[in-house]
């Protein structure tokens, strides 16, 4: 819609509204209201599962789309991560005496540590040649919490003591889809700092330009590595929370399927979207769920609904969207 | 002071010297054009000289420190920036942010600052984005500052990339073929850029196929021709050279070289 349409009283209110959209607390706030608002529509402890389980995996996605969507760089073994972050506060707790909220942190250590690692090596590599590798890296991780039985349970994977937090136990659909929600506008809000500062404008800078932003003082190699960690870090906290809510967990949390999916709901989202990460999660969680009233045809539904979303909005749904209704991507 | 010098700099593409023992010394505040027909070596001694390339022999020093295997990032902590003949711009961020990219290497917040947005960051975001509005200003390109830069004219993004680089606060800057492209207005305005960047007591290593520029601001004319030293001096002497003249005339350039003769 042209300004030149709108009656003179209206315009003031379009500004007005434009420059509130581009307000630095404006998604953190919106986000709030619909996490928020969110519980008036969820009519049984179903509900609350399926939206607890999109804010854990919504979670992961944030730091995933700072590497993919921000820095540009690829990780189809990302659900590695959330297999360390899971099995931490698994095995913690069973074998080392930990308290949960412990093995968590360790977990995110133990991943950043990982991710430090083999980050080094790794992110020297450029486009199919780093999705092999990260994806070389997921199975690995995959292959060892299948393997080391007596540790893990195998494939059949192991019982997760609940979370107790000063004798209160963390239990049922309610509790954990606060906490989740809570977590997760945090993993936001930190999200959203980090692309409005220095580090997050050289991390769109290599996403562009890595000669460039080399040129100009960037140290492009230790950037790639700073936002490799910190997405390991969101997803081994996702990982976490995903088994403590479940109570037991195998190894298919690491899987090859489980990374895909991740990049998928990142991609589907729209990349560069803090925003999308919620919007891809929650219709890759929800839809599979929705379509099974479908039998046989659930998959090839899904299927066909993701070609065409992508097809009719190219760049991911949030941004393709706000670019249509003439906002700022946020 | 010699700002840049080089000490017989080559590096070879397989059987191809790109740039062949060439040796030069840049002073202090003054503007030193390379010149020299197309595939000279022009660009090719710019990426050496700025870290993307790795030198095969020679050295290059930078107010008298060997700087030769330092990694570009380095070589801009040390105020070396540089501008691209072929446009490297950041498409997907505005024009106020490529220019506050330009900004990084006086940034020093951590990564856990970054993420938690300390007063730090905050103060730190708003130095970077007064830098890039005064060297957005600086080009004329203030009134884009908000504009997506995959949207802009091949002119505005010619500037764009001048504007990033003075944001860094060069004490050594690198324009490759800055008025490639640009029409005569906008030549002109990267002209007296140049010079004003100059006065500012900025050295200026300027690459430059537009003679008429090259004439005008340059102190010192550095002739190349594949990849080897053909001549060295001022704007008089060099134009003057037979050597120089035939080499442009003998290659591609010869309305540069009428335009150099004339
Ligand atoms: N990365 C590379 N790999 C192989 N050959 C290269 C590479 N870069 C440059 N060359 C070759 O080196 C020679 C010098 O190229 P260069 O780009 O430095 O010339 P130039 O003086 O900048 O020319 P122009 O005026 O056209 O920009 C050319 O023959 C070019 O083909
Ligand atoms: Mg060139």
């Amino acid at each position: 819609m042209q300004d030149e349409t709108l009656t003179p009283a209206a315009r003031p209110i379009r500004s007005r509204l434009a420059s509130l959209r581009r307000h630095p607390l404006a998604l953190p706030a919106a986000l709030t209201v619909l996490v928020a608002v969110t519980p008036l529509f969820l009519a049984s402890s179903y509900h609350y599962r399926i939206a607890a389980l999109v804010l854990i995996f919504a979670l992961a996605c944030l730091g995933l789309n700072l590497l993919m969507g921000y820095a540009g760089q690829i990780s189809l073994g990302h659900a590695g991560f959330m297999g360390i972050g899971a099995y931490a506060v698994a095995i913690g707790p069973a074998h080392l005496g930990l308290p949960s909220w412990l093995s968590l942190l360790a977990g995110a250590a133990l991943s950043a540590l990982v991710a430090f690692i083999v980050g080094r090596p790794i992110l020297r590599l450029k486009r199919h040649y780093l999705a092999v590798a990260t994806l070389g890296f997921g199975l690995l991780i995959a292959i060892v919490l299948t393997n080391e039985a007596e540790f893990t349970g195998g494939p059949d994977g192991m019982a997760v003591e609940r979370m107790q937090l000063f004798g209160w136990t963390a239990k049922g659909t309610v509790t954990w889809y606060w906490i989740s929600a809570i977590t997760f506008l945090l993993g936001a809000k930190l999200a959203l700092n980090l692309i409005d500062s220095p580090t997050g404008r050289a991390l769109r800078a290599i996403h562009d330009g890595e000669v460039a932003a080399s040129v100009l003082g960037v140290d492009v190699a230790r950037k790639k590595l700073a936002a490799f960690v910190l997405a390991a870090v969101y997803a081994s906290v996702a990982g976490s929370y995903l088994a403590l809510f479940n109570g037991h967990i195998t190894p298919d949390v690491a899987g090859f399927l489980r990374s895909i999916e991740l990049v998928a709901m990142v991609v589907l989202g729209g990349m560069g979207s803090i925003l999308g990460s919620l919007v891809g999660t929650a219709v890759l969680v929800v839809l599979p769920q929705t379509l099974t009233v479908l039998h046989d045809y659930e998959h090839m539904v899904l299927g066909l609904i993701i070609i065409c979303i992508m097809i009719f909005l190219r760049e991911g749904i949030v941004p393709t969207l706000a670019a249509a209704l003439g906002a700022r991507r946020s | 002071m010699i700002v840049l010098s080089t000490d017989r700099l080559s590096i070879s593409f397989g059987a191809l010297r790109a740039v062949d023992r060439v040796s030069l010394e840049v002073e202090e505040g003054l503007v030193f054009s390379i010149i020299g027909p197309n595939g000279a070596g022009k660009t090719t001694l710019f990426n050496v000289i700025s870290g993307l390339y790795v030198a095969d022999e020679g050295r290059v020093l930078i107010a008298g420190e060997d700087v030769t295997a330092l990694p570009p990032d380095k070589l801009a902590r040390r105020g070396l920036s540089r501008t691209f003949q072929n446009l490297q711009i950041f498409f997907r961020m505005t024009a106020l942010e490529n220019v506050m990219v330009g900004c990084h290497r006086h940034e020093a917040t951590g990564l856990i600052a970054d993420l938690l947005h300390l007063p730090a960051v905050l103060q730190q975001n708003r130095r970077s984005r007064e830098r890039a509005m005064a060297a957005l200003a600086r080009v004329g390109l203030a009134s884009m500052a908000d504009q997506p830069a995959g949207g802009m004219s091949y002119g505005a993004l010619k500037r764009l990339e001048i504007a990033r680089a003075l944001a860094s606060e060069p004490r050594l800057l690198l324009l490759d073929e800055p008025a490639a492209g640009c029409n005569a207005v906008e030549t002109e305005e990267i002209k007296a850029i140049i010079r004003a960047l100059a006065a500012d007591g900025v050295t200026v290593v300027l690459v430059e196929h537009d003679m008429r520029l090259v004439m005008n601001v340059s102190d010192c004319i550095h002739v190349l021709a594949d990849g080897h030293t053909l001549a060295e001096g001022a704007a008089a002497e060099v134009r003057n050279n037979p050597a120089v003249i035939e080499a442009y005339l003998g290659v591609h350039g010869t309305r540069e070289a009428a335009l150099a003769v004339g």
